[in-house]
């Protein structure tokens, strides 16, 4: 009797233990939303700066009490759309290259490469976009400088392909060979079964992939800052001008900023936080919505 | 030379890496026949099924020896596959539509072919669910799911899907193994109407289905057609002690 009931305690404690674990994730996704909106809503609140004037300004000039993120705003959707309109097709037709193309030698070979593309820090993409990618883009660029929308595109393209690539291909593997094999035997080509049945029914296994990698392309701060040329104003309007993503926007000026200039770049992080809620639940719902019809 | 012989299989062999699955196949299969393939599991009827539409490409280790004779031509040698599959239809053991609408399921052969006219996908679609016995169950729910049909129906969704391509040969792996007793009968009943029609070949692991359905059986073991020969003398007089032991029960 007795050694049932400590048998049943120590299955409580240990119980205990992994729901304190699971809440650290809990705890902390809390603590840092109320952190940052907190620090973040207050110039708005305290009416030390106009919500309209800072989602609207196309200037950040924080010496002349200039705080306009519009531009950066523009900035970071369009270098992640851009790094998602070139990076996510190049990690589709990899993945379906590694599980379906490929021999399993090149393919592992591949799948390698890919990994190890995954473990780069960000620090080492930027620094490798700031030797190679800027200095062909300013070979063929009118500005005189080569940090541009171009730039931090293909820096942030490559940066996606790991996760985008590595979600995509385990959802294709998942297909059942009963799905190809039915294809196959109505007289289908392979490139049709790939592209008519293999891909459609690995759509939302893909979908993920491409969520994470919109998130991560609009997070990206390290690699990005030192390519896309931060500059203090300006909407861009062409790939060859620069941007300053509201990612770089923090980390720049977070080390010295103090007072409304401070709260100001914490609001930076409520919008760039409010961003990436509604592209997951966006996104999340299209999944939805296209698998139920 | 008989006409009407479809497939004629020539000193078969075949083998996964080192191990040899089908040993020297002689058979000739007539048209417009159903012909079965009995014998317990492992003996090579599913494997020997498979190198009729060249299905065991799809696998790495396969080597193949001997001629598959299909109208006069040796369907191992440089042929177009996909034609070859557009002939010779398949049905598996486990019902598998796509995931797609029904008439997407049926559409999918014809247009991979490169049929476009939407007026012709209708009609192809709605007399191949006609032929397979499905339309009057579907009629309402073509853009549905297909996963949403019970098991049977999804298989019946299968064959008229094969059947919209229009072949002369249909291959059925064990299809109503997967199948309760009533789904299995409406498929038999079906594969019995589609007789007049088409040349069908079927892997079952059911003497009686075999009984019922098949004009011609062949009893495989260990990779060796053992006897081929018309149903009724297979299961009343069978000329070889194997067969005898296997249908009566008494291995396998």
């Amino acid at each position: 009797m007795q050694a049932i009931k400590r048998k049943k305690q120590k299955e409580t404690i240990i119980e205990g233990f992994f729901l304190i674990c699971a809440f650290v994730a809990v705890i902390s996704v809390l603590a840092i939303t109320v952190f940052v909106f907190f620090n973040g809503l207050k110039p708005f609140i305290s009416n030390s700066y106009s919500l309209w004037d800072f989602l609207t300004g196309v200037e950040w000039r924080p010496g002349s009490n200039m705080f306009g993120i519009f531009y950066m705003i523009v900035g970071s959707i369009f270098a992640t759309l851009g790094a998602i309109l070139i990076g996510v097709p190049v990690a589709i037709f990899t993945a379906v290259y590694i599980s379906e193309l490929a021999g399993s030698r090149i393919g592992k070979m591949i799948r390698f490469a890919v990994e190890l593309l995954a473990g780069i820090p960000s620090v080492l993409y930027g620094v490798f976009g700031l030797g190679i990618i800027v200095p062909y883009v300013l070979k063929i660029s009118p500005m005189a400088q080569g940090e541009s929308l171009l730039a931090t595109i293909l820096v942030l393209a490559i940066m996606i392909l790991p996760t985008v690539v590595s979600i995509s291909e385990t959802s294709i593997s998942a297909v059942p060979k009963e799905y190809r094999e039915g294809s196959y035997a109505l007289g289908a080509s392979k490139i049709q079964t790939i592209f008519k049945v293999v891909l459609p029914a690995a759509r939302s296994g893909i979908m993920t992939g491409v969520i994470l990698g919109i998130g991560r392309a609009i997070g990206e701060t390290m690699a990005v800052m030192l390519v896309c040329g931060n500059p203090i104003a300006g909407i861009p309007t062409s790939l060859f001008d620069q941007i300053r993503p509201l990612t770089t926007n923090i980390a720049l000026e977070m080390g010295y900023a103090s007072g409304v200039h401070q709260e100001l770049l914490y609001s930076t992080g409520v919008v760039l936080f409010i961003f990436i809620m509604i592209i997951n639940l966006a996104v999340n719902k299209l999944v939805k919505a296209k698998v139920g019809s | 030379m008989d006409t009407n012989i479809k497939f004629n299989t020539k000193n078969l062999d075949l083998f996964y890496g080192d191990f040899q699955a089908l040993k020297s196949i002689n058979m000739e299969i007539r048209e417009k026949e159903v012909t079965a393939f009995i014998g317990p599991s492992g003996c090579g009827k599913s494997t020997f099924l498979r190198c009729l539409n060249r299905m065991n490409d799809l696998i790495d280790s396969v080597k193949i020896k001997g001629e598959i004779i299909f109208d006069g031509k040796d369907i191992n040698g440089p042929i177009d596959v996909i034609n070859l599959r557009t002939r010779v239809g398949m049905v598996f053991q486990k019902p598998n539509p796509f995931p797609m609408s029904i008439y997407e399921n049926i559409a999918y052969g014809p247009k991979c072919q490169g049929m476009k006219d939407k007026n012709q996908l209708d009609n192809l679609v709605k007399e191949s669910l006609m032929k397979a016995a499905l339309w009057d169950e579907v009629k309402d729910r073509l853009n549905k799911s297909a996963l949403g049909l019970s098991g049977g129906q999804q298989q019946r969704l299968c064959i008229a899907r094969t059947i919209a391509m229009n072949p002369e040969v249909i291959l059925m792996d064990e299809p109503t193994s997967a199948l309760d007793p009533i789904a299995t009968a409406k498929i038999e009943d079906l594969m019995s109407s589609l007789k007049k029609d088409y040349t069908i070949i079927i892997v079952t692991h059911s003497m009686q289905q075999a009984g019922r359905i098949s004009d011609k059986t062949a009893f495989f073991l260990m990779g060796e057609v053992i006897e081929f020969n018309d149903t009724p003398i297979i299961f009343t007089n069978p000329h070889d002690k194997r067969t005898e032991d296997y249908i009566t029960g008494r291995f396998g």
